[in-house]
């Protein structure tokens, strides 16, 4: 029986018109060099073929299943960004001709990518005072374990790298993936258990002729914000050790860019930028570094330059450049294996900032402040709940912990019974916190969900409303 | 008769939008934050340490919302994509993107969720994955599979890791296993991946036939080798036909055997990557399984091994309680790790299961017999035309694509394969994949996919032969090519000089205030 679908154009009768033009009996021919024993002589053991209206109503099945934060009432950061997505953003990176390309090879075709990427490097090094950002990484996790990869390919003969000891759970895992095959040690900077703050006297101590970076975070995974960055540059290149700094890069209107206090090699998570937190990807690693060609050479990625037509009249252009760092060129010999990378989540960030402009940096870097401090605030007025409990100033992320023998557990369960998602709960990977959670609030936040989301914790804590 | 409608790309001049700045201009505001929330925190200079605070706005353009629209819409189209035409870039299978995959990712439900949430409000993710894990276990004959890595190269990455710590945890020889065996017609990623592990690469030469030499391999098999990757069908698009022999080669020196998913979509429901002897297999979603390629990305990259090597897969896991609830699970002490923040890309996850869904074990297979019947048509015929020929296992069927060779034509005429790619986009498609795999002197790599009518195959096959003619009767004119694109040649020389290397608006600034 014929088998008909829309994506397939083939009919039966040109399928058996094209065998003959190539000289060919039938189908099984194409096959012949596939051993017999080999062939799988039954269907396979999948779902059947379904209408479009069937795959519509299977895939709206399974999304009712979930309760998205669309609602405003989940208070979740965790590393990604939860904001508002303009219209105009989702329109323009949906469109096709930048959805169902690939990489521009072909870069005469190819320039309305090559410029979008272009512009995305552009606006992304801006945002973070630095010279030089590739067409992105996987995401924030990965950025940072190529960051410290290019580190050490750098700072030839250095395999040590320090990272701060408030550092993502996650982001430590990753980079102990990909660190430990090639014999690089990471240690733990120690930090201040009040402030948060990296412990300087840790930090001289250990730098030495062997560290090839000095991580640091700002604001860090635990929302503050880390103050010393002046004195830890200072040291960092005293030691002829390279500086990177991962940065939120939703706080670039009003925060200090890395650029500004010597950050060497800069990564990001710019999902926020436009594109959703789709259960944790994609993604987008935002990586540069500085202007210098020493590191340049070393960057891993796609980098698209500015050029222009070999003859005259000269007309700017854009290609892929500096290839010959790539695996598809340099082989086992590559800065790194990255071939697909996260260009369309680019694209989307590129169009987002372009919408949102300086204006709107500085907005929504102030909403989310004033929005963040003021949960903290009215929480941290609580008995037996603490917040920030860790640091002072902050940004968009801060830890509440709760005492009196109320565990954060019990606090999430509460919450969510009132229809409410708490923070990250943080007891178990940061047990110097004590029963703790990360809270997260941005310009989605309205002041009422902010007001049910404390009355509900103090319900919980203090009323005997947990279990 | 071959309908061929002239082409001509978009040719706007798109100033940077940085140049169509103007201070002042807004696209997009902010509720004002209420009063009542300032009263209580106070101003932002006692809550955001003047120290931290940026002096200098960030110098990004300042423009309206639809400046914003027209620059992107004009930028679109002059990019070629699969939506415009046909797209044979060969191993990166440029199918349909089915719209309906799209819509299913941007749910709500789907979009807008955050991945630390509570499992109890995430129940449908879980079973889409899990589901998506059981198929693709399927689908390649393997015992599991983890969705966790972001594209093909991470999950390479993923492979060779695994195969690592089962030298280290299983035969305790991952020190004195130090080798990577790779074939010299691999792609580039697969030696990249292996170097990252860790892994001394050796090259295994191919055949006179373009296949892998077994007579090589067995003398570079021994008790250094950790592994072979190994790409079937192949890069020249043939199915290696001994890879039970490979398999036992590699197996009996103590070795494990890397499936490079990159060309699956020529075997799906046909055999298994599982039943030949491969030990951990990557899929790209993004190709056999019609994820969009996004200009570059993102792609989606899960792996699936046999049940040696389950316990090293990245954490956390997907498991179903004895409730039937869904649960991640981090409880696995001898896992390779994690090699991405959350899930992996999940926005790719959902449409890759409405694309199996939607297909079935019926369509599947069918993708893949149309897959190879379209690359055997165009093989056929573009090898018949003048300067062209499709070198190695002349009489081997070809699989998902196949590899011509402009050597002749380059010897005839002096016109290069690079040439003859550059004026295909002259004729309304993107040019194959070039110059690859080395094993072939000017190779054009030609996928069409399954999604490809007869009438575009014969569009791409007149356009070869049209070129051909060109290229015997005028080859200035096709060494001149392309004309029809938004731009001609581009300096690519200049693009990568340290002089006149410009990455950035700011790069660009700095050296304009130099020249000045």
């Amino acid at each position: 029986m014929d088998f008909k679908h829309p994506w397939l154009p083939l009919t039966e009768d040109v399928k058996q018109e094209m065998l003959k033009s190539i000289g060919r009996n039938n189908l099984d021919e194409l096959f012949s060099n596939i051993p017999e024993k080999f062939r799988l002589d039954r269907d396979l053991d999948i779902a059947d073929s379904h209408t479009e209206i069937e795959v519509a109503r299977r895939m709206q099945e399974l999304a009712e299943k979930n309760e998205p934060a669309d609602s405003g009432r989940v208070f979740l950061g965790d590393g990604l960004g939860m904001h508002y997505i303009p219209s105009a953003t989702k329109s323009l990176a949906g469109r096709s001709e930048f959805v169902t390309a690939y990489t521009s090879y072909q870069p005469e075709i190819s320039q309305g990518m090559l410029q979008t990427l272009f512009e995305y490097q552009s606006l992304m090094a801006e945002l973070l005072g630095i010279d030089v950002v590739n067409s992105s990484m996987y995401d924030m996790a990965s950025a940072l374990a190529e960051a410290i990869l290019m580190s050490v390919r750098v700072k030839k003969k250095r395999n040590l790298v320090l990272v701060p000891g408030t550092i993502s759970p996650v982001h430590w895992r990753v980079v102990k993936t990909y660190t430990e095959p090639l014999g690089i040690d990471i240690q733990e900077i120690d930090y201040e258990r009040k402030t948060g703050q990296m412990n300087l006297g840790d930090l001289e101590s250990r730098l030495s002729e062997n560290v090839a970076a000095v991580y640091l975070e700002n604001p860090s995974y635990l929302g503050f914000i880390e103050v010393g960055v002046d004195r830890i540059n200072e040291l960092v290149h005293e030691a002829n050790a390279l500086l990177i700094a991962g940065v939120d890069i939703m706080s670039m209107g009003i925060m200090r860019p890395p650029g500004d206090y010597g950050a060497d090699i800069v990564v990001a998570e710019g999902q926020g930028l436009g594109s959703p937190m789709s259960y944790g990807g994609p993604l987008l690693g935002v990586f540069g570094c500085i202007d210098d060609m020493k590191l340049i050479r070393q960057l891993p990625g796609r980098l698209v330059g500015m050029t222009r037509t070999s003859d005259e009249p000269f007309k700017r252009g854009f290609v892929l450049t500096l290839s010959p760092r790539e695996q598809h060129i340099r082989r086992e010999k590559a800065t790194s294996n990255i071939c697909s990378n996260q260009a369309l989540i680019a694209v989307t960030a590129a169009i987002d900032t372009s919408l949102l402009g300086p204006a709107g940096f500085r907005e929504i870097g102030e909403t989310i402040t004033y929005k963040s401090h003021y949960a903290a605030n009215r929480l941290n007025a609580l008995s037996d709940v603490h917040a920030p409990s860790i640091g002072d100033a902050f940004w968009k992320e801060f830890v509440v912990s709760f005492k009196g023998g109320v565990s954060a557990q019990s606090v999430h369960e509460g919450l969510l019974e009132r229809g409410i998602h708490g923070g990250k709960i943080l007891t178990s990977e940061f047990p110097d916190l004590g029963e703790s959670m990360l809270i997260s609030v941005t310009e989605i936040h309205t002041k009422d969900a902010i007001d049910e989301l404390v009355n509900a914790i103090n319900q919980i804590v203090n009323d005997g409303g947990g279990k | 008769m071959t309908e061929r409608s002239e082409y001509r790309q978009a040719r706007w001049d798109v100033p940077l939008i940085f140049e169509k700045s103007r201070a002042g201009t807004t696209s997009h505001q902010y509720p004002e934050v209420e009063d009542e929330i300032r009263k209580t925190v106070g101003a932002l200079d006692s809550l955001i340490p003047k120290a931290m605070q940026r002096e200098k706005e960030p110098e990004i353009p300042e423009v309206s919302e639809l400046q914003v629209i027209r620059h992107f819409t004009r930028l679109s189209q002059m990019n070629f994509s699969v939506s415009t035409g046909t797209y044979p870039l060969g191993s990166c299978t440029m199918k349909y993107n089915p719209v309906i995959n799209d819509w299913a990712a941007n749910l709500d439900g789907f979009a807008w969720l955050h991945p630390s949430q509570d499992v109890a409000t995430s129940q449908g993710a879980l079973e889409l994955m899990w589901e998506l894990e059981q198929w693709l276990t399927e689908i390649t004959g393997m015992d599991a599979v983890t969705l966790q890595p972001a594209a093909g190269a991470q999950g390479e990455y993923t492979g060779v890791m695994l195969i690592r710590e089962y030298h280290r945890c299983v035969t305790h020889e991952c020190e004195q296993r130090n080798e990577m065996l790779i074939p010299d017609a691999a792609h580039g990623t697969n030696p990249a991946s292996a170097a990252m592990a860790g892994y001394k690469v050796v090259v295994v030469p191919s055949s006179e036939d373009g296949l892998v030499n077994i007579d090589a391999l067995k003398t570079a098999a021994g008790p250094k080798t950790a592994g072979l990757m190994l790409t079937n069908p192949n890069t020249i698009g043939v199915f290696e036909k001994d890879i039970e022999e490979i398999a036992d080669i590699v197996h009996d020196a103590g070795g494990l055997l890397y499936y490079d998913g990159a060309n699956l979509n020529a075997i799906m429901g046909i055999t298994r990557p599982g039943d030949m002897g491969f030990d951990v297999v990557h899929m790209n979603l993004h190709k056999s399984f019609s994820t969009p390629h996004g200009g570059g990305g993102p792609g989606a990259g899960a792996v699936g091994v046999k049940d040696e090597l389950t316990d090293f897969l990245p954490v956390p896991r997907i498991v179903r309680r004895s409730d039937g609830c869904f649960d991640w699970d981090y409880d696995y002490p001898r896992t390779i790790g994690k090699v991405h923040g959350y899930f992996g890309n999940f926005g790719m996850l959902v449409r890759a299961y409405a694309y199996i869904y939607s297909l079935g074990k019926r369509g599947i297979r069918t993708v893949a017999e149309n897959a190879v019947l379209n690359a055997n048509y165009v093989g056929h015929h573009v090898s018949a035309i003048p300067g062209f020929t499709m070198p190695y296992s002349k009489d081997a069927p070809r699989m998902h694509e196949c590899v011509i060779s402009a050597e002749d034509l380059l010897n005839e005429t002096g016109v290069s394969a690079m040439n003859v790619a550059k004026r295909l986009l002259d004729f309304g498609v993107h040019a194959p994949t070039v110059y690859f795999p080395l094993i072939v002197p000017e190779a054009l790599m030609i996928e069409p996919t399954e999604t490809e009518s007869k009438q575009e195959l014969d569009v791409l096959i007149s356009a070869f032969r049209d070129i051909s003619e060109e290229a015997y009767t005028n080859p200035e004119k096709v060494k001149g090519a392309p004309y029809s694109t938004a731009v001609r040649h581009l300096d690519e020389y200049r693009a990568a000089h340290p002089k006149t290397l410009t990455l950035s608006w700011r790069m660009l600034q700095k050296q304009s205030d130099t020249e000045a």
